[in-house]
């Protein structure tokens, strides 16, 4: 009898050790997953019983929460919402959150590990727990700026510090309020998300950051500079500057947008094809450099990278093996090149901080529940596209399309601005994309920036000039003017 | 004289039983305490509460000490933590269910935690009694078919009209004068000392093999009979009062002692195919054994409805991670049965994995401390009465945390010592005074001191 009431207790034993490893995987290895759940209300009503810390411009807070008297005790409030709904995301109820909302939600809900001592603090102090506060790098005037100039057209506009990477302004139109998300009306949420979801100019959408888009011609900087760092072009090597060409192995003839060469005797310098942003030219120089080249310049500027700024952006592309039509239509920023805001700005900010393209950021500091800076955001390099002498002269080409090229519009008066507008060919009849990536002042720049207007207007170079060089020379002066 | 005296004195352990037994009490104390601060204004409401739980388990103790000096120093300390630890939970599920009324509005309900220590009162009480009254395990020998009968009849009471109760689909309640008592609880008890004493005068026929089928030492089929029967009224209970934990945990209790007892492996094939079958036939023949599988398999196939209470524990486990949210931090309430069947769940949310750990162990020691019991018991009514009351503890303690954790399917049933249930409570703190009265035969000395004195003195003459 002794024996089996050994094994009996061996096998009582083996199922409450098994109780313990069943318990140990729920607990600690599947946690994560059943966190994450939907309809899982456990992680939403912490969140909620906790105050949230704000998000702050400088002092002023841009999201914050306010104590209410109903079962969730906080209610997430944006003051100025339209304008920094981009930045900020919602935070809702029945729909997660957005942007730096969601990116910074450990610090924002106090869960970061930098607050142990102060949760440790509030426990024994008994006093409720708070979440941390985030700084962010963006200059409220360049941001205004931008969605003023904006005006509602569907667009994006991304400005950078170039010296820091620090994010000056990331603006999407139209915007949307996030007030309407994150009430505590699950009902209206879902009407009122219903209404933003359907509308057919996706006010959701952060543009700046998810939409890429063919960058046309402001893709001729990154060509311009690849010809540069080659070695064999300086800014008066003469190009090929025809009417138009013929794409090797097709019927397809290339033209200029104003249909005529660039230059007396068809020909051109790289300094002037990229002022009157001669198709034929880059095109051409795009064969000779060849894709390899301009995918590994293009890749030093960031394409096929991803940034977390703490938002993840998507990934810039540059096509994969093209054979030499694609390439010279991938070389004019046509073909599968495609692009975000952030990436056409991480392109001016390179050429404007002597060829080292800094990572970029939004968050400058974060703060602990007393608004203590925990941490403060070293800025780094994500590596050298072009050497300090190639990055010189590329200003100094870029001062001359805004001086004497296709971007007057956007000249500020004292002021050596540099820049490149673009033309993104769309579906064929379909208004193109306009776009513009520039940099100001040129000897020292303060300011990179890249401005697309989505389907913005005509398939001519003009559209670049005429819609979008306007609204980066407004952020420009708000930034400069400081 | 008296230095050559204290050589032969067996250590009693009463003072580490009483040293482990304060730590029991502070354990729950401190969660109290802890519960008071995090949920409420931070005043300790339940002092008087934590004073009779205290009183009632040193009274306990000195009964023990009194009744049974040789017992198992481990046995009602582990236990005693348990219960505390259920009482601070209950308290702290109590101030959850005062937050919803107030927020809702409507009147404040009465907290349980007082009806439960009332229950642990009278578990206690029970246990003197039993350490008291039954001097000898070996006389409850006696009661065989009494305890057999009352077993039975416990196990059907709840069918009877007026005082039956049909609870959640299940009927497994009797309620008079205003309590209600789930008498399957008890006859657990009365049936594990009928099996006993039912096993050990037969357990040599039982033995015998009558032929070999597929290599399987078959027993006569007159001695498979009272197996057979005891698999018919745990089906009976399951079928009429849809009790599927209590017919799992009585079929389970029962093979494990035909098997002590015969110590005969076949036994324990029979039994596995039997409740194979039993299984198969249930989950064919009732629409809520099917929906309880499924639900075991896809939990999250129906996460509000079906699956909904196994969904909820699984976040509060969740929830609760490796060190818990902490008492009174987490959101147990949202579990429904939080403070009986899915007490566990409570537990690991707001104490996490370690203290989960923590509690399955203590059932653990008992385990443990209950299988020495049985092992160093000299008769084997002993024997077979401790194993079978320890395995009734550990069995049902897996069919439930193994039930809310989604191990096993679940089946319902409450936790031992930590969940809200007066029936529960007497019932396993007259399992624990049974294992203490076989222990302290077990470890007490052949000889009495006294005998010891009357030869020693013969001697020295």
């Amino acid at each position: 009898m002794i024996r089996q009431i050994n094994r009996v207790t061996a096998v009582i034993v083996f199922l409450l050790l098994a109780l313990i490893i069943n318990i140990s995987y729920i607990q600690v290895f599947e946690a994560r997953d059943l966190r994450g759940q939907a309809g899982n209300q456990r992680v939403m009503l912490t969140e909620y019983s906790r105050e949230r810390g704000p998000i702050l411009l400088g002092s002023q807070a841009i999201a914050e929460s306010t104590s209410t008297d109903d079962a969730l005790k906080y209610l997430r409030e944006y003051p100025d919402a339209e304008t920094l709904a981009s930045v900020t995301g919602f935070y809702s109820l029945v729909y997660g959150a957005t942007g730096i909302e969601s990116a910074e939600n450990d610090v924002l809900a106090g869960n970061d590990s930098r607050f142990f001592v102060d949760r440790l603090q509030q426990m024994f102090a008994n006093r409720e727990p708070k979440g941390g506060a985030i700084r962010l790098t963006i200059d409220p005037a360049a941001q205004a700026a931008a969605m003023k100039a904006l005006n509602g057209r569907t667009g994006a506009v991304v400005a950078i510090d170039p010296s820091t990477g620090a994010i000056l302004a990331l603006a999407s139109s139209p915007s949307f309020d996030p007030n309407l998300l994150s009430s505590h009306n699950a009902s209206d949420i879902q009407t009122n998300y219903d209404e933003l979801n359907a509308d057919p100019d996706q006010p959701l959408l952060n543009r700046p950051l998810a939409m890429t888009l063919p960058p046309g011609s402001t893709f001729k900087l990154v060509t311009a500079a690849a010809a540069l760092e080659s070695g064999k072009y300086s800014a008066n090597s003469e190009l090929p500057g025809p009417n138009q060409i013929n794409l090797p192995g097709t019927d397809v003839q290339l033209g200029n947008w104003n249909d005529k060469a660039c230059g007396p005797g068809d020909v051109t310098t790289l300094q002037r094809a990229l002022e009157i942003s001669c198709n034929t030219a880059f095109a051409w120089l795009g064969m000779e450099l060849g894709a390899d080249a301009i995918s590994e310049q293009a890749k030093k500027f960031g394409f096929e990278s991803e940034f977390a700024v703490p938002m993840t952006a998507a990934v810039s592309r540059f096509p994969v093996d093209p054979n030499k039509p694609q390439t010279a239509m991938s070389a004019i920023g046509q073909f599968d090149v495609r692009a975000t805001a952030l990436q056409m700005a991480l392109v001016a900010a390179g050429i404007a901080n002597d060829g080292v393209v800094m990572k970029p950021y939004l968050v400058s500091q974060i703060l602990g529940p007393d608004l203590t800076v925990l941490q403060n955001t070293n800025p780094s390099a994500f590596g050298r596209a072009m050497s300090v002498e190639n990055s010189k002269i590329l200003r100094d080409m870029m001062v001359g399309v805004v001086a004497n090229g296709t971007a007057s519009k956007a000249r500020i008066s004292g002021i050596a601005v540099g820049g490149k507008t673009g033309t993104a060919e769309n579906a064929p009849g379909e208004p193109a994309h306009a776009w513009f990536v520039g940099l100001a002042p040129s000897e020292s720049p303060k300011i990179a920036i890249a401005v697309v207007l989505q389907n913005g207007g005509g398939a001519t170079e003009v559209s670049g000039n005429s819609l979008a060089a306007p609204i980066a020379a407004a952020v420009m002066r708000a930034v400069l003017d400081r | 004289m008296s230095q050559t005296l204290s050589r032969y004195r067996v250590s009693t352990r009463r003072s580490a039983e009483l040293a482990l037994l304060v730590g029991a009490w502070l354990i729950g104390v401190f969660a109290w305490i802890l519960v008071d601060a995090n949920t409420g204004d931070g005043s300790l409401g339940g002092w008087t509460s934590l004073i009779s739980a205290g009183m009632l388990l040193l009274i306990a103790h000195g009964v023990v000490r009194w009744q049974a000096p040789y017992a198992d120093p481990l046995l009602l300390p582990s236990v005693a933590a348990l219960n505390m630890l259920g009482l601070a939970m209950i308290h702290r599920l109590d101030a959850a269910d005062a937050q919803r009324a107030a927020s809702n509005g409507s009147p404040q309900p009465t907290p349980d935690v007082y009806l439960q220590l009332t229950w642990m009162l009278v578990g206690l009480v029970a246990f003197m009694l039993v350490l008291s009254f039954v001097s000898d395990h070996r006389r409850l020998q006696r009661f065989t078919f009494t305890a057999g009968f009352a077993g039975i009849a416990l196990l059907f009471l709840p069918l009877l009209p007026v005082i039956g109760n049909e609870v959640n689909g299940a009927r497994l309640w009797i309620s008079f004068l205003g309590f209600t008592f789930q008498p399957g609880e008890l006859a657990k008890v009365a049936l594990t000392i009928f099996f006993a004493g039912f096993l050990v005068t037969r357990r040599h026929s039982l033995a015998l093999v009558h032929r070999k089928i597929f290599g399987l030492g078959v027993p006569r089929a007159k001695d498979v009979g009272p197996l057979l029967l005891v698999w018919l009224a745990a089906l009976l209970v399951l079928i009429l009062e849809r009790d599927l934990g209590t017919s799992l945990l009585l079929f389970g209790l029962f093979i494990v002692m035909l098997y002590v007892a015969t110590g005969r492996r076949s036994w324990v094939i029979i039994g596995g195919l039997l409740l194979t079958v039993g299984g198969a036939l249930a989950y064919q023949a009732f629409g809520h054994v099917q929906i309880r599988f499924n639900v075991w398999l896809h939990p999250f196939d129906d996460p509000t409805g079906n699956g909904f209470q196994i969904v909820q524990s699984l976040y509060g486990l969740a929830n609760g991670g490796i060190f818990g949210t902490g008492w009174g931090q987490g959101y147990p309430q949202l579990v429904p049965f939080s403070k009986t069947d899915f007490i566990t769940s409570a537990l690991g949310e707001e104490l996490g994995l370690m203290g989960l750990i923590a509690i399955l162990l203590l059932f653990a020691i008992v385990v443990e401390r209950g299988a020495r019991a049985a092992i160093a018991t000299r008769d084997p009514f002993g024997n077979l009465l401790a194993i079978g009351l320890t395995t009734a503890i550990g069995i049902q303690t897996f069919i439930v945390v193994g039930g809310v954790t989604r191990l096993v399917p679940l089946t319902g049933l409450t936790t031992p010592f930590l969940s809200y249930g007066g029936s529960s409570l007497v019932a396993n703190y007259i399992i624990i005074a049974i294992l203490i009265r076989i222990s302290n035969a077990a470890r007490a000395p052949e000889i009495t001191d006294a005998q010891l004195v009357m030869r020693q003195e013969a001697a020295s003459q």
